[in-house]
């Protein structure tokens, strides 16, 4: 199952999916704007594709500013782990049959463990920026993450026992009759949610509430640090689309085209709802979220994960 | 809940609407015809200048934009001798429209006069002076007023009475 060239796809996916985040800056400016009824950047290159390349040219010859006050060494490895975190997880990720770093057999336990690191890289911006912006961003993450972490994993739990397997792959090839989303229904929706925050994207974008917290956890950063957490934000979309597509939406499985095309097309349609998302929902209130998590989502978590372990029970 | 799914189907409902985005220097937007940009002096149908100089528009002016300095001509109409806008005061209010009372200053749709250089915002006599009458054809103020100038004495402006002889007793 793994790639015969493993360094090949390394190579391949670090490529693309970093190519991809980038362009997922003109991917949700111009959808923001289509939902908007504006046009969004159309001026350079064709359809303002070279904007992205005029956003890194800037972002590349910003000041890179330490700030005198900030806890340096931690300052300077907090964007860093975000980036590790994510492409780590993009490790496990089967794109198509052969397209695929590594095929581990627990790779949805390392995907989940993967990004409750990733918390770590925010907590820590917060905290080393030593500003009360920042801190309050960091706090609101770590309560967030944690919170929506747990009921991420247990609606993923049901999708394990219909599957018979943490890899992701056999994931995939158990969906060949039936798509997960049919019989994990609940299951993805509460995915789904719990993926929105996992990426902090809007309605769950609390950590950095630019409204409130001026950018919360990143109001500190300049240059290619911020760079950094902009591009591991939309990896982490990205990464979330790919997941639930190899999750519910049977990964590369499709009729006629070629799998690694059906797979991006499943990623991008989720890719393309999470900025749906942004251009629709507004923030919600920060004890409105917990609440939610705690007292809501998990709850349904453990009945899904109950009912679907009955059935399966049942069902042998 | 419901609520939300709607919003979200809503918003994506604008993916079939029309954008309302002008691209401008394609794409020219509709100005209207009273609407307030670059200031010009017009002439009267004769040809002639119609402001009279009577420092009015430099007065009302809030940004203190516009200099001129009256003179009068051979034919003692009064005229300004230089008159001068600067465009990177003035802050297109209009009240000089409003005060002048020979229609001579009035602001126009053309709203693109950009420069790289500041100076070139200056906008001197010639370069505020056109040919036509702009907004108000057919208005000649030295024909209705009943101001004196050579070849036209009191009492003999279009509709205008013959002087009163504040000395005679006659009703």
């Amino acid at each position: 199952m793994t790639s015969p060239y493993p360094l090949a796809a390394i190579a391949g996916i670090l490529i693309v999916a970093l190519s991809l985040a980038a362009l997922l800056i003109w991917v949700e400016r111009r959808l923001l704007a289509l939902w908007q009824d504006r046009y969004g950047p159309n001026r350079v290159g064709p359809f303002g594709l070279l904007q992205v390349v005029a956003d890194m040219i800037k972002i590349f010859a910003k000041e890179d500013w330490l700030p005198p006050f900030a806890d340096k060494a931690v300052f300077i490895i907090a964007p860093a782990i975000i980036m590790v975190t994510v492409l780590l997880s993009f490790a496990v990720v089967p794109f198509s049959p052969g397209i695929i770093v590594v095929d581990l057999n627990i790779a949805l336990l390392f995907f989940l463990g993967m990004s409750s690191l990733g918390v770590y890289s925010i907590v820590l911006a917060g905290w080393a920026s030593d500003s009360k912006y920042s801190l309050l961003g960091g706090l609101r993450a770590a309560a967030q993450m944690i919170s929506y972490e747990v009921f991420m994993s247990l609606s993923l739990m049901g999708v394990v026992l219909l599957a018979g397997s943490f890899r992701l792959s056999a994931i995939v090839e158990a969906q060949k009759k039936l798509w997960f989303i049919v019989p994990q229904f609940l299951g993805f929706v509460l995915f789904l949610i719990a993926g929105v925050a996992e990426a902090r994207r809007s309605p769950f974008d609390l950590p950095e509430a630019e409204a409130e917290l001026v950018a919360g956890f990143h109001s500190e950063y300049s240059g290619m640090k911020f760079g950094m957490f902009f591009v591991g934000e939309y990896l982490g979309v990205i990464l979330i689309s790919s997941m639930i597509t190899v999750l519910f939406f049977g990964g590369w499985l499709g009729p006629w085209l070629p799998p690694i095309v059906w797979f991006l097309i499943k990623m991008f349609a989720f890719i393309c709802f999470f900025i749906l998302l942004r251009a629709s929902l507004p923030r919600l209130r920060f004890d409105q979220l917990m609440s939610w998590g705690w007292k809501v989502m998990l709850p349904l978590a453990l009945l899904n994960l109950i009912v679907t372990g009955a059935v399966v029970v049942a069902w042998r | 809940m419901w609520s939300l799914i709607e919003t979200i189907w809503n918003v994506f409902l604008h993916s079939f609407h029309k954008r309302v985005t002008i691209q401008y220097p394609e794409q020219k937007p509709y100005m209207a015809p009273r609407s307030r940009a670059r200031i010009i002096l017009s002439r009267d149908p004769d040809g002639g200048e119609r402001c009279v100089a009577c420092y009015l528009c430099a007065i009302a002016c809030p940004v203190d934009c516009i200099a001129l300095q009256a003179t009068e001509d051979k034919d003692e109409r009064r005229y300004p001798e230089f008159f001068r806008i600067n465009f990177s005061r003035c802050i297109f209010c209009g009240y000089c429209e409003e005060a002048c009372p020979t229609y001579a200053i009035q602001l126009t749709p053309d709203f693109e006069m950009a420069e790289y250089n500041r100076q070139n915002l200056v906008y001197e006599k010639e370069d505020l002076l056109i040919d036509g009458p702009g907004k108000y054809p057919g208005y000649n103020y030295w024909r209705v007023s009943g101001a004196r100038i050579a070849g036209k004495d009191k009492g003999e402006a279009e509709n205008e009475a013959p002087p009163v002889d504040l000395r005679s007793l006659m009703p």
